[in-house]
């Protein structure tokens, strides 16, 4: 080496690791802003492809802010920490169904999905995994497990009378044990994920679905 | 050469091979997994698909390659005391850049190999390599090396990925490989299956480098 033999001056040493750093933060601030563009596309492009999962039939999309008191406005662009729903359409712009983001705890960490609303059939019509860290070959069986997805295809959420809740909240059952189409039917093996899916859908509809069956026209618009 | 103790004996034996040695010894008979069994948390970790495992190796080798560059291009400019500092500092930058750059490449990849990424600037081989070869050689051997040991730990991630791919998911790529009855082996797409297959294929490679 070099510079074993001589003692390094203080100032040979800051210099040294405020001439990387400056030229580390130039490396990373160039990074980001040259990916930045691609990683936001990416990330509305998955999005989007989540959407249409989540609704069948869906062929044009809105997006609508939930604003105080529960009123939705159509917005074009999706301004920071807004809340949305996204509303799908036919070729006849016809409402197909609101797609909706939900989230709660999971087996190892918060799981983000998104579900589909149909305010005709009051069913829910779709159902997809957007984020979650679940044990690979157990719990992510929630995002894979034909048997399981295909409890989203109709699950009841008819409202009561009052229309101001859901009649029967959304619960998962043991696997097999389905009776009710308000029930979701689990997976063994992924017990604790499947349940937490249940319990996000439950709290998620009991919340969005009497309000967006109340402004069912705006979408309609 | 310099006054490194840990290779002079090989050093020695290089002293009139050609430098395609300095790429070799990485892949083989100083393989960072299977010989010097450095950096096993990503090796344990990421290698429960083919797909994670390589993505996972060549993230590594890539920052492998850009600090050991780096890190010998400024050799002679950073005191001895600061070293370790800056060499981390390097580190972390590549990683950053590499983390932003999956995210660019696709973003299933980046849910898949998740905190992993970030835990690139403590995985001890590329320190080590920066430490021990990178900051005592010119800037051709130290590519060169990293060159060979960045591929030498994607191809043992790989050989750990597939093994665990296959038997615990059934497929490899993705692809399903067995008949659709297959049962497959949960376990091996756990932690625990990461050490099985670990043992396995280190008890090989001793095997056939014993009889070499």
């Amino acid at each position: 080496m070099a510079n074993t033999t001589t003692e390094a001056s203080s100032f040979k040493m800051l210099q040294s690791m405020v001439g990387i750093g400056l030229f580390c933060a130039l490396m990373i601030v160039l990074t980001f802003q040259g990916t930045l563009p691609r990683i936001e596309k990416l990330k509305a492009e998955a999005l989007e492809k989540a959407i249409f999962k989540v609704i069948p039939g869906m062929v044009t999309k809105k997006t609508f802010q939930i604003g105080e008191n529960n009123t939705l406005t159509e917005v074009s662009t999706v301004p920071k920490g807004a809340r949305v729903v996204y509303a799908g359409y036919d070729e006849n712009g016809k409402l197909k169904g609101v797609a909706i983001e939900a989230s709660g705890m999971g087996f190892a960490d918060v799981l983000r999905i998104l579900y589909g609303y149909d305010p005709e059939q009051q069913a829910v019509v779709g159902f997809y995994v957007l984020e979650s860290k679940e044990t690979p070959g157990l719990g992510d069986k929630i995002e894979k497990d034909d048997n399981f997805l295909a409890n989203f295809e109709a699950l009841d959420v008819a409202l009561a009378e009052d229309l101001t809740s859901v009649k029967n909240t959304v619960v998962t059952v043991k696997s097999g044990q389905k009776k009710n189409a308000w029930e979701v039917d689990g997976i063994t093996g992924a017990t604790i994920s499947s349940r937490a899916i249940g319990n996000i859908l439950g709290t998620s509809t009991q919340e969005m679905v009497p309000m967006i069956f109340k402004n069912k026209e705006v979408f309609e618009k | 050469m310099s006054n490194q103790t840990k290779h002079t004996g090989f050093f020695a034996s290089l002293e009139n091979s050609p430098s395609t040695n300095e790429f070799i010894k990485g892949l083989w008979r100083e393989n960072p997994v299977f010989v010097q069994v450095l950096g096993m948390c990503p090796v344990l970790a990421v290698s429960n698909t083919a797909e994670n495992a390589l993505a996972m190796g060549l993230a590594t080798a890539f920052v492998l390659l850009m600090s050991n560059i780096l890190v010998s291009t400024l050799r002679n400019f950073i005191p001895k005391q600061v070293r370790i500092a800056s060499y981390i500092l390097i580190i972390a930058t590549f990683v950053t850049m590499v983390d932003y750059l999956i995210q660019a490449i696709s973003v299933d990849l980046h849910k898949a190999l998740g905190a992993f990424i970030s835990l690139i600037v403590v995985n001890c081989l590329i320190l080590g390599r920066a430490e021990a070869f990178a900051s005592k050689n010119t800037i051709g051997k130290s590519m060169l090396d990293a060159l060979g040991m960045g591929f030498g730990f994607t191809f043992a991630l790989f050989c750990l990925g597939a093994v665990r791919e296959i038997l615990g998911n059934g497929s490899f790529f993705g692809i399903p490989f067995f008949p659709e009855n297959f049962q497959e082996w949960v376990v091996m797409i756990l932690p625990a299956g990461g050490f099985f297959t670990l043992a396995m294929w280190l008890l090989i490679f001793n095997a056939a480098k014993n009889k070499g």
